[in-house]
């Protein structure tokens, strides 16, 4: 038990790898920041392409959005980091996993979207637009608020996904949460490292997670 | 009264797929006109009325509305010209995100670009003009079917229309709601309001209407005063419709 205990929760190890962690904590907040701001934005404007009256414009979104929730994020971020360089292209750790999470991402949150948008009465469009407002206007004040009300238990639900997606991104060595605290594993040969960063994780998510379901009660009731 | 109609329809066609739903409607509306639309169900009255401003796209055909072409321009002098054109419609469509208040602010803010202080006394005004003052920071959920199709039609006289368009504002409504909608609407004719209004209310359009226009399979079969079309209807199928809604 006390060989247990050493292992996964050594209070020293968990205290001298503190600082670490915190930065590979840094670092996966600033992979989060930037996939899910960027993955909100993109995502929308596939989801309009995929709702547009224009046949090109549809079939494009429809395959984006097909392709890449099909690809597994890994598959992409390797193929990503490691093939670009070989077409002349060379482009940070950083900007690989945020390249290749957005593409992921921002598919989901298109089909969120879209299950959105067409869960706002055809109504609304209708009586915004007879009043003189741009479809602009009325997608911004009209439609998208009321589109994103309906469907905020799944986009939040779809942003826990990315934080932990960006885990993945310790596979190109970007020091991230978990490569760091794999690191201080290796270091150290003790497991706690490990464990702090699950705490990390839990602390980070456990709110969002609360927030969904409160979200769905809320929706359903 | 001027002689050039505040709303003309000339030659308006529309088809869904093979269907022909409106066959070539012509209609004058002069100013201040009341005009009253009856017709069975799917004879095309709401497409035609829809029709007026492009929230169906005609086949052919024109609309003028103060004498300027809607269907002439570009998407940005369609959004001008909508603003000439109110509409009311049956299921009120107010936004249930937005107070009263807001949801008469909102285009005149953002089409008309008036200040903010200038939105919000003209949409007082018009919520007191349709009785709907005091709930103002109320949200439409919490009001009656009645209420709302008020503040909805504040919505649209607070953007300064030249034509109002009704398409059975009532037909949603409780009974004992449909008085306090119809008030509103009789106020805003006496007030001098250019009227088109698809409605079952024949009281309604005893009492107020300056014209009636009986449609049926996307044609105008017959047009008349009151008088005339509820008194004495002329063609066959205006004299079934109308035994059949009174029977
Ligand atoms: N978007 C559409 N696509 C195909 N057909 C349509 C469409 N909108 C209306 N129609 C058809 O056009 C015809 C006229 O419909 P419209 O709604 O104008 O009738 P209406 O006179 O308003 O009837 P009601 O009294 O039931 O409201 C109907 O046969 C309807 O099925
Ligand atoms: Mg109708």
């Amino acid at each position: 038990m006390d060989i247990f205990i050493d292992q996964f929760f050594n209070i020293e190890i968990m205290r001298k790898s503190f600082p670490l962690l915190l930065s590979g904590l840094w670092m996966t907040l600033k992979l989060c920041s930037a996939v899910i701001l960027l993955g909100l934005i993109g995502g929308l404007f596939v989801a309009l392409g995929n709702m547009s009256e224009r046949r090109w414009l549809r079939w494009i979104s429809i395959a984006y959005t097909d392709l890449f929730r099909a690809l597994p994020p890994l598959v992409l971020l390797i193929f990503i980091y490691a093939g670009l360089p070989f077409a002349g292209i060379n482009i940070s750790p950083f900007a690989a996993v945020v390249i290749a999470f957005l593409l992921n991402n921002s598919s989901y949150y298109a089909e969120v979207y879209r299950a959105g948008l067409i869960s706002v009465a055809k109504g609304q469009w209708e009586a915004a637009q007879s009043t003189g407002l741009t479809p602009a206007q009325t997608l911004i004040h009209v439609v998208l608020p009321q589109a994103v009300r309906n469907v905020l238990p799944d986009l939040l639900s779809n942003t826990v996904e990315v934080v932990k997606l960006t885990s993945l991104a310790s596979v190109i060595s970007l020091s991230e949460l978990l490569y760091n605290a794999g690191m201080a594993r290796s270091v150290t040969y003790n497991a706690s490292p490990l464990v702090l960063a699950a705490l990390f994780y839990l602390v980070l998510l456990w709110p969002l997670v609360r927030l969904v379901s409160h979200f769905q009660r809320r929706l359903a009731a | 009264m001027a002689n050039r109609p505040m709303l003309e329809v000339v030659a308006l066609e529309k088809r869904f797929g093979p269907n022909t739903i409106l066959k070539k409607i012509d209609l004058k509306v002069a100013e201040s006109e009341l005009v009253f639309v009856i017709g069975p169900s799917g004879s095309g009255k709401s497409t035609m009325l829809r029709c007026c401003n492009r929230l169906e796209e005609p086949t052919s055909g024109d609309i003028l509305v103060n004498g300027r072409n809607i269907m002439a321009g570009t998407r940005r002098d369609l959004d001008r010209m909508r603003l000439q054109i109110g509409m009311v419609f049956q299921g009120f469509h107010l936004y249930p995100h937005m107070s009263v208040l807001k949801n008469v602010t909102l285009a005149q803010r953002k089409a008309l670009k008036r200040s903010k202080a200038e939105a919000d006394a003209r949409a007082m005004n018009m919520l007191e003009q349709v009785g709907m003052a005091h709930k103002a920071d109320a949200y439409p959920g919490e009001l009656s079917g009645g209420q709302q199709q008020r503040v909805a039609i504040a919505r649209s006289l607070a953007l300064d229309p030249k034509v109002m368009l009704f398409d059975e504002p009532t037909s949603a409504l409780d009974p004992e709601l449909v008085g306090s909608v119809l008030k509103v609407m009789k106020d805003l004719k006496s007030k001098g309001m250019t009227m088109v209004v698809v409605s079952h209310e024949m009281a309604f359009a005893r009492e107020t209407a300056d014209r009636v226009v009986f449609m049926d399979g996307g044609v105008v079969v017959e047009e008349g005063t009151p008088d005339e079309i509820f008194g004495a209807p002329k063609a066959e199928r205006t004299r079934a419709f109308l035994s059949r809604v009174s029977g």
